[in-house]
């Protein structure tokens, strides 16, 4: 009952209903396109674009900027776009690309930050960059907002374009043959995976938004077989996961996102082993 | 004229070309076997007149009405990951995507359209079922009733028979047959002579020399008699 009653003293402050009302509607968006993600190359896209994401993240610290997505977000999405670009063109080896763009980024952003940066303490700063320690706790109404309307689209895009992103996803040379602009939707899904992934480093840092990205997802394929399914349980679980982990992490005082991806791991487990059972008893 | 007329066509990667001069034509109602040894090319072909990619010379004209979206196609090995997770009625309906334009939704007719295909193809008992749990002869029927969903005009088939048991082989070129009987242009490829012989109305060999023809020009060809000798001794089913 102790717990109980912490939690609700708790739920009187605005940040922690901000942070709720973030995280849900941030797993909700990075669990969406989890199966293109995992079943196309898009995967490395995504690792590359949140260590982007971090190079972008150290540059708006040391420019202090008050809202730091202005910078982030268009550094991101261009960079999925070029990322995009080069992973189409056979010669260069997109995932070498990919590795090149994604560590030069990390490693220029830690050493913009810790040149240029006047704070007193850089390694947290660093540390919560990359792994999101507080930052969901210290979010401004203006980017809850931001991040609030972000979401939104992100999920009306997605519903709006989902027979097409699992056309693409699917079978990308027969959507193009019949008629289906599957160019034009890549370039879409890359552009969302950015958003997406500018949205979940405010819940996890960027180290860790492949796991809220990619956890949900494989968990829902241990147990449905239609694409339908496996979206939707995906995102009900990413959404649980990240409330379990929001209050466990405000209860117990631990980091939140590797709170969150620590209960999308177990959720991942469970699921894993049901999957097995389930498997077992059919045969 | 003809849905589609092939004109001096040279097809390659990069520049580099892998097959020069080729000319054909398909009419509506045709069954076009396009044979030839693995690596000949006849792949490659088939992505150029689907425009995935370009041409390196030459020309592909269609016409008679048929649009360039209305070319249905069943892929030669399905590209899918194995561990996609899909159902067949899924699947079945992303066939009409190309009609949908902007719309995000498909409509009663396509709905519509993917049930019937479904029950052409003998698989509405399976509409549910996960694809990747399919054996290999139902995993083409899916694919074909999507090509159905693409097209009522022209199917192209990517060796649609390659990795099925004797049996499934001959259940799908009857299936194939009588798609072609109801007024849908095929264009298949196969390594099968002795199949493209006894189904097909026209023949495109790709070898050192090319071969264009009907079937029984083919049959009355030298290259025609030298490959059938040849299969004759494997198979003989040729008359
Ligand atoms: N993506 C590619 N890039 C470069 N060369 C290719 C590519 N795909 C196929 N080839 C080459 O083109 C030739 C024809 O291949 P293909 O059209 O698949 O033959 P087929 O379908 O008749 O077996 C082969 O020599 C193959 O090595
Ligand atoms: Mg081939």
């Amino acid at each position: 009952m102790a717990l109980f009653d912490k939690l609700v003293l708790y739920l009187q402050y605005p940040f922690v209903r901000y942070a709720l009302i973030v995280g849900v509607l941030i797993a909700l968006c990075s669990s969406l396109l989890g199966v293109t993600l995992v079943l196309k190359r898009f995967s490395f896209i995504g690792d590359g674009l949140s260590h982007v994401a971090f190079g972008a993240m150290a540059i708006a610290a040391v420019l202090n900027l008050t809202n730091d997505m202005v910078l982030i977000l268009p550094i991101t999405v261009i960079s999925a776009v070029l990322l995009l670009r080069t992973g189409q063109n056979a010669k260069i080896k997109g995932d070498a690309a990919i590795a090149m763009i994604s560590v030069g980024a990390l490693a220029f952003g830690y050493l913009v930050m810790n040149v240029f940066s006047t704070s007193s303490n850089l390694s947290g700063d660093v540390c919560s960059t990359l792994f999101g320690s507080t930052s969901i706790l210290t979010l401004s109404p203006g980017e809850v907002a931001l991040c609030a309307i972000l979401s939104v689209i992100v999920i009306i895009i997605f519903i709006l374009f989902y027979n097409k992103i699992f056309a693409v996803t699917f079978d990308e040379n027969f959507a193009k043959a019949t008629g289906t602009k599957a160019n034009a939707y890549n370039l879409l899904i890359a552009i969302i995976i950015a958003v997406i992934i500018v949205l979940a480093m405010n819940l996890v840092g960027s180290l860790l938004i492949s796991a809220l990205l990619i956890f949900p997802a494989l968990s829902a394929m241990r147990l449905f077989k239609s694409f339908k399914s496996v979206t939707i349980f995906s995102a009900l679980l990413s959404v649980l996961c990240a409330l379990s982990g929001i209050i466990i992490s405000i209860l117990a005082g631990t980091p939140v996102g590797s709170t969150i991806v620590a209960v999308d791991v177990v959720a991942f487990a469970i699921c894993h082993g049901a999957g097995i059972i389930r498997g077992g008893m059919s045969k | 004229m003809a849905y589609i007329t092939v004109s001096d066509l040279s097809l390659g990667y990069d520049a580099h070309s892998i097959l020069e001069g080729l000319n054909f034509t398909v009419k509506a109602g045709d069954y076009l076997c396009i044979v030839g040894e693995n690596g000949s090319g006849k792949t490659t072909l088939m992505k150029t007149l689907l425009h995935l990619q370009e041409p390196l010379g030459g020309q592909i004209l269609i016409g008679d009405g048929l649009k360039t979206n209305e070319i249905g196609y069943l892929p030669q090995q399905t590209l899918v990951q194995k561990d996609f997770p899909a159902s067949v009625r899924e699947i079945v309906l992303s066939g009409c995507q190309g009609r949908c334009g902007f719309r995000p939704f498909y409509s009663k007719e396509e709905k519509q359209l993917a049930e019937e295909n479904m029950s052409r193809m003998g698989i509405s008992h399976l509409a549910n079922r996960c694809y990747r749990e399919l054996s290999g002869g139902q995993q083409q029927r899916v694919l074909l009733a999507r090509a159905l969903c693409a097209t009522r005009k022209v199917l192209l088939l990517d060796e649609p028979v390659s990795g099925l048991d004797p049996r499934v082989t001959i259940e799908m070129y009857e299936l194939i047959k009588d798609l072609n009987k109801d007024g849908i242009t095929i264009i298949m490829i196969s390594h099968d002579i002795a199949a493209a012989v006894r189904y097909a109305s026209h023949i495109l060999h790709i070898s050192t020399k090319i071969f264009f023809g009907t079937k029984d020009e083919y049959l009355k060809s030298d290259i025609g008699k030298f490959f059938l000798m040849q299969q004759e001794g494997g198979d003989g089913i040729v008359r």
